[in-house]
């Protein structure tokens, strides 16, 4: 290869120097992005709805949390931008594999909101159906469905169609070995599978300088020969419109593609974490001011393209919503003791049936 | 019929190579598996018949690699993984363990996983380090894995197959000093007239102490069950064949018989597989037991190098030295 071949295939490789940015944070347009098309009007309403309604989803699993509903909540708040647009730039027979900190995503792709907070709530299946929503069992273990993703994307590809897959990691999973083998075996197989890396700053307690040393996570796409970008996290017009043209790169053929979010997390990790331990108030107020979305309802008033009306009715929407929620989540789950035996194997084994017959009989004595 | 004299690697590529012919979803991944056809040439001429896409050589990855099949699975394929040696499993312990074993359980069946997981285990071939492992209780620990382990190049063609067509995951462990064994196979052979997959079988039967063994250890201790016979002793052999789930109806049926229980394994005595047997043989067959179960198993310590295994293999002497003490009570 020449040197002006091989520069010009490292440059197709490299990132913008600062993130992708449409909206500044007060909500005003920039135009200095022109690689990327903007989201027609009409998605970036649909956009504001669902971000609305994201939010007020998220703020309602913490309460739920604070009642006792839920053993824990890993809060999305403040990424409702990379949340709502990582799902709306998909077709609804893509795959999404999401992290744990991913629920407001699943909500959005339209999995019922008490399935999405099964597992959270205490119980031992994921509480959907995979296959059914194309949308993976959120993953606890960082970084472990990444290779997943580079699988199925594989075989998707194999199989004949242009459906892609959407694999969501955080800042600190990328110091994760399967971040690197899954990225290397979508470049590898040319796999149509977009990461998306909501970097939020902190993996728990420790910062990002911690994770890496790299001027931004989005360069490390391009030691993989995977096209890569950085986006402002928080503007949802520049996460949908890198991510609608990340998700037609890898549907068009030419593989896998690598987008890291600029974020931040305006919760703590969970419930059960002490943000104030690692982090100051004066930082959270910052991002404060970045917050998605007020940004995205300036900038949509700002061009006409939202009422008072539209922005009152998605909140009526959003409240119903989480009324709902709360009254359905406030019945105590019924769960079946003997369930956990079904599905360990497609047939349970006699050690398993041994065992269930023990459980069973426990259960029994517990009536009296 | 269609019969021919195969070594077990050979018996397991015709295996591969009928799963392969019977079923387009059946794929082949792992290092050096294709041109090659791997180190051990058990997939040898099958990326010749079968493509660059069915016959995946993929990167140098283990984790890579079973959760690329993961993904694969997902969408409908069986992979069948081969990892190039037992001591590089552990880089993929992660996705076996927390990924591949629970998903199905997690997503309440939605997602069958199919994936055998191919491992050459045990040593006795001369190896450097990590190349002699007998990593099975990591994996019979671990809930929703099937795990067995094949002895002779007849189970070896069967097995492989009957692992293939199962919905759960399998891990498949070859002994790999037994590659070269050989045996008559018929090629056409219907799986359904095969060994059930789950079951254990009564290799040699006899009436004074029943040995337990699986893979690798299975033609030793034959191999010592006719060296006993010379001193008027009578071995029942059982090769447990699976060891998730376990056939504890043909073990207990033999312990009952003979009174007196040997296990042999390679792996190393402490927590390993024998502990599991000994505890269930003495639970179930507590009456019928004339002396503790005991074990003739490897060293608790880490596999040493070639030239001192023999030392740290359980050979006919240990197995036969067991059965001598367990007439001891």
């Amino acid at each position: 290869m020449s040197v002006k071949t091989h520069r010009q295939a490292v440059q197709g490789l490299l990132p913008a120097l600062t993130p992708v940015r449409f909206v500044t944070e007060d909500g005003s347009p920039v135009k200095e992005s022109a690689d990327y098309a903007e989201p027609s009007a009409e998605l970036l309403r649909e956009a504001y709805r669902r971000m609305v309604l994201g939010r007020r989803f998220d703020t309602q699993a913490t309460m739920l949390t604070k009642q006792g509903r839920l053993a824990v909540y890993p809060s999305s708040r403040g990424q409702e931008a990379c949340q709502i647009a990582g799902v709306l730039a998909l077709r609804e027979d893509d795959w999404l594999f999401p992290t744990y900190r991913d629920s407001t995503a699943l909500v959005t792709r339209g999995v019922d909101p008490v399935e999405v907070l099964t597992l959270l709530r205490g119980d031992w299946h994921c509480g959907y159906d995979p296959a059914a929503t194309r949308t993976a069992p959120q993953c606890t273990p960082l970084a472990t469905q990444l290779p997943h993703a580079s699988g199925l994307a594989h075989a998707l590809r194999s199989r004949g169609g242009d459906a892609v897959v959407m694999a969501f990691v955080g800042d600190g999973g990328t110091s994760e070995g399967d971040f690197h083998e899954a990225l290397n075996f979508a470049a590898v197989f040319k796999a149509p599978v977009v990461f998306f890396v909501q970097n939020n700053k902190y993996a728990i307690s420790v910062p990002l300088a911690r994770q890496t040393a790299a001027p931004a996570l989005a360069y490390k796409g391009v030691g993989y020969g995977v096209r890569s970008e950085q986006v402002d996290g928080n503007d949802l017009v520049a996460v949908l419109s890198v991510l609608t043209a990340a998700v037609e790169h890898a549907r068009t053929g030419h593989g896998p593609f690598l987008v890291e979010a600029h974020t931040y997390r305006m919760d703590p990790h969970t419930n059960a974490d002490d943000a104030g331990r690692y982090r100051d108030d004066a930082e959270v107020e910052r991002w404060q001011g970045a917050d998605p979305l007020a940004r995205l309802e300036t900038y949509l008033r700002g061009r006409d393209l939202l009422t008072d009306e539209d922005v009152a009715s998605a909140r009526e929407a959003a409240e119903a919503f989480a009324a709902d929620l709360r009254t359905r989540m406030n019945l105590d789950p019924e769960l079946d003791p003997l369930e956990l035996f079904d599905h360990v194997y497609a047939e349970p084994t006699p050690q398993l049936r041994e065992q269930r017959q023990m459980l069973a009989a426990e259960l029994q004595a517990e009536k009296g | 019929m269609k019969t021919a004299t195969l070594t077990m690697a050979r018996s397991i590529n015709e295996g591969l190579r009928r799963a392969m012919e019977e079923d387009p979803k059946v794929l082949i991944m792992g290092e050096d598996v294709g041109k090659l056809g791997g180190v051990f040439r058990v997939t040898d001429g099958l990326q010749k018949d079968f493509g660059e896409d069915r016959v995946i050589d993929t990167p140098l990855a283990e984790s890579g690699i079973i959760g690329t099949a993961i993904g694969m699975a997902i969408r409908g394929y069986r992979p069948v993984c081969e990892i190039q040696f037992d001591g590089f499993v552990f880089p993929a312990a992660n996705q076996i363990i927390t990924q591949l074993a629970k998903m199905p359980m997690r997503s309440l069946g939605a997602l069958r996983l199919p994936v055998v997981v191919r491992v050459p285990c045990g040593g006795g071939i001369g190896a450097v380090e990590h190349h002699s492992e007998s990593p099975e209780s990591y994996f019979t620990h671990t809930a929703g894995l099937r795990v067995m382990a094949c002895a002779n190049p007849l189970d070896a063609y069967t097995m492989i197959q009957q692992a293939i067509r199962l919905d759960d995951p399998v891990i498949f462990f070859e002994p790999k000093r037994r590659y070269w064994e050989k045996a008559e196979i018929d090629l056409g052979m219907d799986l359904r007239e095969a060994w059930p997959v789950d079951r254990a079988k009564v290799v040699r039967e006899g009436t004074d102490v029943t040995v337990l063994a699986y893979g690798p250890m299975v033609k030793t201790v034959l191999d010592a069950a006719a060296a006993a016979e010379g001193e008027g002793r009578s071995l029942e052999v059982v090769d447990l064949r699976s060891l998730n789930p376990l056939d504890t109806e043909t073990v207990f049926r033999s312990v009952r018989k003979t009174g007196r229980c040997v296990v042999a394994h390679e792996a190393p005595t402490y927590s390993g597989f024998g502990a599991e047997l000994a505890a269930r043989i003495t639970e179930h067959c507590f009456y019928s037991l004339e002396a503790p179960v005991l074990r003739a198993c490897g060293f608790s310590t880490p596999y040493p190098p070639s030239r001192l295994e023999e030392h740290y293999l359980p050979d006919l002497d240990r197995v036969l030295d067991a059965v001598d003490r367990s007439f001891g009570w």
